[in-house]
């Protein structure tokens, strides 16, 4: 099967001052962002952050995010070619790149 | 330093960690509920997709004694058989209760619907419809938690270390994952419930959060390791066309519901080459399944993936609708037609028999230091039933955190020790030399998932697994004493580091055991020490001397009573 290019632009950084990547992933049909997401961090940039937790089974809920500008989970989601825009959801506190603060308030630390 | 107090601190909210903070605030206690990630959300509990296995005698009659007859005869000798007793006697409780709690078992004709499974004698795990077993059980549990106000739940916090101090278990320390800070936490009893392994597997159907996080706390508390070289392998996981947004382990309840065909590449039914016929039923145990698999795969007569094909064509398609209703059109989104193509499937990293030794109060060796669920060695010997585990989870959360509580009512004083935690804390306040990481951590933590998978697989040589070894401690020496800089906010790289400690630890001890086992028994298989021989009857058990790992044997526990 040949291999497609997908170019995320990604929004880093914390809530000072965001940025955006620009990241080339090479996928197979069937790939989800989230895989995407892992192979970034593997091979291009450890430093990327995003939550998940079960691994494509879109059981946990922990990966969404705004793809375009649309709310998604990244497991769900599958890789296409050409131009993607990730950012990280809009609506809630911004932590660090693609993670924000989604558990309900009395289940934070520092609520 | 954020500091935080409690009588009972539970590590993990996944069923056992859920179970154990409600009973021991039914008792009294003022609990704090922590969790890696988001709280009832990560771990294993709601990738459960099917069933829980208990002798309740609804669908035909039955008795505990018969559950745990079949338990220790899977465990093939090694049960610690006072934990599988108090798994099979006290599961019908708790079933009943998260009925009363309305989680919503399958019912039918007026009673609870149970399936036959393999291993099992008689018709006997419960589950939800359709393949919503683990996400209803985590709703109904966290519905349940919600209302209670002596629990205090707190998500986004690493457990590093457990705080020991004069030899006795007084809280733990961690990382707030969102605010870089480190956190403190005083407690008079700790349960570690923080499941398995299966993270240190290249294909798994775990959660990332599951690298053995508990197993690591517990060896450098102190605490001892038994079992560690039983890793469960679920023999027909996803392989392939690509499927994603559901679980890999689905095609178990398929075949419970439909039974379905196992095929080699030339189209053939191959299980009974192995020694146990496949017929209408469902009945290969998972040991037996995975290993015919590998067999198959090892002569040439694979599916292109590398697996098995598994096909349901020969089910009409009225009745694969009417047992998986809504599945059927998540498996069309991903392409998939399962009247007109098989799917590929291959063993699967899915759960680990080894684990904390307790005893039948669930407490280590380290005073008020406890363990729950798949944390917890021993109830399953060298293979576990399908439809143990969430059994496992439950009754070992319930009788932890009862007995965590009474112990906590018991104390007058936690005993928190400020030098003792900040030992503990030290690796934490590191930056090591000030430099970033020389090496991609991310890489490294899928680096150490292939050497797990290809030389520390179900079927193991002593070639393998000393090559392991080798290359295990030389990544010790790459990640180094403490972990790399970067910023405070949800620290990837620091996570990874602290994370691969932990993952380096755990995979030494399946190593170092799976090294020591000199046959093949269960999850355990050597290719160059075939067949299981009777003076192995013995429990392998690890702990920590001054930062090594040492292994000594033990009989397994006898039976409080003896089984029919």
């Amino acid at each position: 099967m040949s291999k497609q290019i997908a170019r995320l632009h990604i929004q880093r950084g914390d809530s000072g001052a965001p940025r955006v990547e620009t990241y080339e992933v090479a996928f197979e049909p069937g790939n989800s962002v989230l895989d995407g997401l892992r192979r970034i961090r593997t091979a291009q940039d450890p430093t990327l952050a995003f939550r998940f937790s079960c691994i494509n089974a879109n059981a946990c809920k922990e990966c969404m995010i705004e793809l375009d500008g649309k709310v998604v989970y990244a497991c769900t989601e599958r890789l296409r070619e050409g131009d993607m825009h990730l950012a990280p959801l809009a609506n809630k506190a911004l932590v660090q790149d693609l993670v924000t603060e989604i558990a309900p308030r009395d289940e934070r630390l520092l609520p | 330093m954020i500091r935080l107090e409690s009588d009972v601190l539970v590590i993990g909210s996944g069923g056992a960690g859920i179970f154990a903070a409600i009973a021991a605030a039914r008792d009294g206690c003022r609990v704090q509920l922590i969790d890696r990630s988001l709280i009832g959300r990560g771990g294993a509990t709601v990738m459960a997709q099917m069933t829980v296995a208990v002798a309740l005698g609804e669908q035909c009659p039955d008795h505990w004694e018969y559950h745990l007859a079949d338990t220790l005869k899977a465990g093939r000798g090694l049960c610690s058989a006072p934990l599988s007793q108090l798994l099979c006697e006290n599961g019908p409780l708790r079933i009943r209760e998260l009925d009363a709690w309305k989680v919503g078992w399958a019912r039918e004709d007026g009673h609870l619907k149970q399936a036959l499974a393999p291993g099992h004698d008689r018709a006997r795990c419960v589950y939800v419809d359709f393949l919503n077993t683990g996400p209803a059980v985590s709703r109904t549990l966290r519905a349940q938690l919600n209302r209670i106000p002596a629990i205090r739940r707190i998500g986004d916090v690493l457990i590093t270390d457990i705080v020991v101090h004069e030899g006795e278990a007084v809280g733990a320390v961690g990382l707030h994952l969102v605010s870089g800070e480190t956190v403190a936490l005083e407690a008079k009893s700790v349960i570690i419930a923080t499941g398995g392994l299966t993270r240190l597997y290249r294909r798994n159907s775990g959660s990332q959060n599951m690298g053995g996080d508990g197993y690591a706390l517990a060896l450098r508390a102190g605490a001892e390791l038994i079992d560690m070289e039983f890793v469960q392998f679920f023999p027909i996981g996803h392989l392939a066309p690509r499927m994603i947004g559901m679980d890999p382990i689905m095609w178990d309840p398929f075949r419970y519901k439909l039974g379905g065909r196992l095929l080699n590449a030339e189209g053939e039914e191959f299980a009974d080459r192995y020694g146990q016929a496949e017929s209408g039923d469902y009945v290969l145990t998972r040991d037996v399944a995975t290993y015919a698999i590998f067999k198959e795969v090892e002569a040439g007569r694979g599916s292109p993936a590398g697996g098995a094909y598994l096909s349901f064509q020969h089910v009409p398609e009225a009745d694969l609708r009417h047992a998986f209703g809504p599945v059927i059109d998540r498996l069309a989104k991903n392409g998939i037609d399962l009247t007109k193509m098989p799917v590929e499937v291959a063993p699967i990293a899915h759960y680990h028999m080894g684990g904390v030794r307790v005893n039948a109060s669930m407490e280590t060796r380290v005073p008020n230091l406890f363990a729950a669920g798949e944390a917890v060695g021993g109830a399953n010997g060298a293979n576990r039933l399908s439809g143990n585990a969430l059994t496992e989870a439950f009754v070992f959360g319930e009788r932890a955190g009862s007995v965590a509580a009474a112990r906590a009512k018991s104390r007058v004083a936690s005993g928190w020790n400020d030098q003792a935690a900040m030992r503990d804390l030290d690796i934490l306040e590191a930056r090591g030399n000030g430099a970033e990481a020389p090496y991609n951590t991310a890489a490294l933590v899928v680096e150490l998932q292939a050497l797990m998978a290809d030389k520390v697989g179900p079927f193991r040589t002593e070639t393998k697994l000393l090559e392991a070894l080798r290359r295990l401690e030389q990544m010790q020496r790459e990640i180094g004493a403490a972990p790399p800089r970067g910023g405070k906010h949800y620290n990837m790289m620091r996570l990874d580091w602290l994370d691969l400690r932990n993952m380096l630890l755990v995979a030494h001890s399946v190593v170092l055991a799976a090294i020591e086992r000199k046959e093949s028994r269960g999850a355990h298989q050597r290719e160059d020490y075939p067949g299981m021989l009777p003076e192995w009857e013995l429990n392998q058990v690890l702990s920590l001397r001054e930062g090594k790992l040492g292994l000594t044997r033990a009989r397994p526990a006898a039976p409080a009573k003896a089984a029919r």
